[in-house]
């Protein structure tokens, strides 16, 4: 479900050099802008960044998550930091990489840029979100204690957003401040663990289908028993988020994922993965790095998120293709979040609505290529780039979405006792 | 007497030689027995107090307390009714049963994985640092061409070279194809994802560890007492067993134990070229413990038990090959 993404800066230069020439860079400008403006520039190298962060985090990490004894049984009711949103024209903005559209040439958010004008907030915008796990396991001790983490907005995946607010770490929002946030479309608008969404917007949403490339897999893939094919064996990654990969093997199963299921169903779908993984079918469960493997050949059959592929064939050629398994694919979203340390609440509510304004929608959606929730986009999008606003990853057909299923939420024993099975079961 | 007992007594005296005080170094011990007697000790020992005092305040607020809170997190237990990462202080002993219990093949492994990549490094650090520090000698500008060549690796990122490793010997790389093509190496075989991809990367990642303490210390080696072993008719294997390789024990003691103690404890060079089978060492469980499934009192536990693992083995080591230099 979440995307691991580092900084491509700091790594594509490593082993993918960008051309240098002016004359060159010009070119692939060009071509990207005639191509239908999608300026994209994700990183074939995450993941590695990622493993830097999350060691430094192991390394100093010694009780840094575990509450004090008082929060421990009563979540004792945390109250929202004061708002100064009206004498500090600012706001801090945490989100994954590549998750915004960038402009290059001029090395700046250009969404961003027209907010700042026109509202005249000032946004400080970090790409620190590197995983759901390690972002919680970074400022959980904070978060418990209502203290600010240095960010007013957060964007994290579905169920790590239903822990925060199970949790009572995040703030409840005024929809009197985003009037744009009525184009949630209808199938956002109600999730069972933010009811009326009060708590959080839906920033992107994405599919977890299966991938391969189209080279070595002639015949593609329909099922997951495609993926266990012995001409495949050592050639197939799997994702390290629990819920996407489980979730596929128990749909494969033919469980309901957003209905009624128990720990009978997950230990069948986890007996799959465990015996995959002991034959070697399986080479390696990891997470953003997958792309890397479809790139350099190591996989040609994956797991895998729905942007992704769309990104890679734009960058490194048409080699790839995506579907939803047969069995049904999840549905997942990462959505902003304002914690209760936050001081700047109703700037970040400015900004929400900033980016439900369907023009932005379509502008941000058409860089980074992961389902728009904002109801009017396509509209728009039609207008500038009408072959993209008929990808269905974008904005997904009814078809496509009926094979699509949400994960329902865990309850916290349930939380902590699958992630634990799931982690021993991958080798951890 | 025959040329092998000669060369025994002449490693004994370079021995003595190497213990006896050095006229730039070592005098100062004598030396400090002299100034005892003639300077009051309080105030010299206040002026030494002074001087340590940053470095005993560093270990307190950076070694001591984090050792205190993890010793404390690994007793923590988990109430009834407890959310995700959510625990209480408590006197929890049994977390260490069971983190033992279900992670021993790990740490075994990890010990193992450590010991190979160590003894790799040694047999192939050894060489360099000879070639550098001995070989070399007279020849500045090679040796600090090889020097810089050695340290290069540092300036680019840990994770990013071991990333590129995984890239080179990916199934379609190069390297694969070619021994496939020559036929050295099956068809459906893979070289990242196994056990001997993970010794690799240690020994690669490590080796500068090895080399750089080996080579401070063999630059040191006094080249007559070579000379002298070939005057008593000892062949080049004899005068290195005998002469150089003792010498060089504290360099190789350093070494060592700088490249076995991070070792054991590395995840990077597992999860990036290791497999979810055979190779996960136990930083990737302390990791996992830590920043997914929450489980502190657990990962604090393991990290404990590796501390104390790894310094009763060092202790043991240094015990048996360690020389009074270093300890």
């Amino acid at each position: 479900m979440s995307r691991r993404h580092t900084d491509p800066r700091q790594n594509s230069a490593a082993l993918r050099p960008g051309p240098q020439d002016p004359a060159v860079q010009a070119l692939v400008r060009l071509s990207r802008t005639a191509s239908g403006s999608r300026l994209s520039r994700r990183s074939l190298l995450a993941g590695a960044g990622g493993m830097g962060v999350a060691s430094l985090l192991a390394a100093c990490g010694t009780g840094g998550g575990t509450t004090p004894s008082g929060a421990a049984t009563s979540s004792a009711a945390l109250t929202a930091a004061t708002d100064v949103s009206d004498t500090e024209k600012t706001v801090r903005w945490s989100n994954w990489t590549l998750y915004l559209d960038y402009n290059d040439s001029a090395g700046s958010y250009p969404t961003l840029e027209a907010f700042q004008e026109e509202s005249g907030i000032d946004v400080s915008y970090t790409e620190d979100i590197d995983s759901n796990d390690s972002y919680f396991g970074k400022y959980q001790n904070q978060l418990a204690g209502g203290q600010d983490i240095g960010a007013d907005i957060i964007t994290l995946t579905d169920w790590m957003a239903a822990r925060l607010i199970r949790l009572g770490y995040v703030q409840e929002l005024d929809s009197a401040n985003m009037p744009n946030a009525k184009n949630l479309l209808a199938n956002y608008r109600d999730v069972e663990w933010d009811a009326g969404r009060k708590h959080s917007l839906t920033w992107q949403g994405g599919f977890t289908g299966l991938a391969w490339t189209k080279a070595d897999v002639p015949q593609g893939l329909r099922t997951l028993d495609d993926l266990w094919d012995p001409q495949l064996k050592g050639r197939v990654v799997v994702l390290d988020e629990m819920l996407d990969t489980v979730g596929l093997l128990m749909m494969a199963d033919g469980v309901d994922i957003s209905g009624d299921w128990g720990d009978d169903e997950f230990d069948t779908a986890l007996e799959t993965l465990k015996k995959h993984i002991a034959s070697g079918q399986i080479r390696q469960v990891k997470g953003n790095a997958y792309k890397e493997d479809l790139i350099s050949g190591d996989a040609l059959a994956v797991i895998g998120w729905s942007g992704d592929i769309t990104q890679l064939n734009f960058e490194n050629g048409d080699r790839w293709d995506f579907a939803l398994p047969d069995s049904g694919g999840t549905l997942w979203a990462d959505n902003l979040m304002v914690p209760m340390g936050a001081t700047h609440k109703k700037n970040a509510e400015t900004l929400f609505d900033h980016y439900y304004d369907p023009a932005v929608a379509a502008e941000v959606a058409a860089y980074v290529n992961y389902i728009c929730p904002v109801e009017g986009a396509r509209e728009e999008m039609e207008k500038t780039d009408p072959e993209l606003a008929e990808n269905p990853m974008i904005f997904p057909t009814d078809e496509y979405l009926s094979k699509a299923r949400v994960m329902r939420s865990l309850t916290p024993e349930e939380d902590t006792k699958y992630n634990q099975a799931f982690q021993q079961a991958i080798g951890n | 007497m025959s040329a092998g007992t000669e060369t025994r007594a002449l490693a004994r005296v370079a021995q003595a030689q190497a213990a006896s005080p050095q006229p730039g170094e070592g005098g100062s011990r004598r030396r400090r027995k002299t100034n005892a007697v003639t300077e009051p000790e309080g105030r010299r020992g206040k002026a030494g107090y002074g001087l340590v005092s940053p470095g005993l305040i560093y270990l307190l607020l950076f070694f001591i307390l984090p050792v205190f809170t993890l010793l404390a997190t690994s007793l923590y237990v988990k109430p009834p009714g407890a959310d995700v990462g959510q625990f209480a202080p408590a006197l929890e002993f049994g977390n260490y049963a069971v983190v033992l219990g279900g992670y021993w093949t790990e740490l075994l492994r990890s010990f193992w994985f450590a010991l190979l990549a160590t003894v790799l490094c040694l047999v192939i650090g050894y060489p360099m640092a000879y070639l550098i520090a001995v070989r070399l000698r007279g020849h500045a500008f090679l040796q600090g061409l090889l020097l810089v060549l050695l340290i290069a690796p540092f300036f680019t990122s840990f994770v990013l070279r071991t990333q590129a490793w995984k890239q080179i010997l990916a199934d379609q790389g190069f390297v694969v194809q070619t021994l496939k093509t020559l036929n050295l190496m099956p068809d459906g075989a893979s070289l990242t994802t196994t056990s001997v991809a993970v010794v690799a990367g240690l020994t690669y990642n490590f080796l500068p560890f090895m080399v750089l303490p080996i080579y401070a210390n063999l630059q040191g080696l006094d080249s007559r007492l070579l000379e002298a072993g070939q005057d008593l008719y000892a062949n080049g294997v004899t005068t290195f067993r005998t002469v150089t390789f003792p010498m060089s024990m504290p360099g190789v003691l350093a070494g060592t134990l700088l490249t076995f103690i991070p070792a054991s404890g590395d995840f990077v060079n597992a999860a990036i070229l290791g497999n979810n089978r055979n190779t996960t060492m136990i930083g990737q469980v302390i990791e996992s413990k830590f920043m997914r499934v929450l489980d502190y009192p657990g990962a604090a536990a393991l990290s404990f038990i590796l501390m104390v693992a790894i310094l009763i083995l060092v202790t043991l080591y240094v015990r048996r090959f360690g020389t009074r230099d270093l300890v």
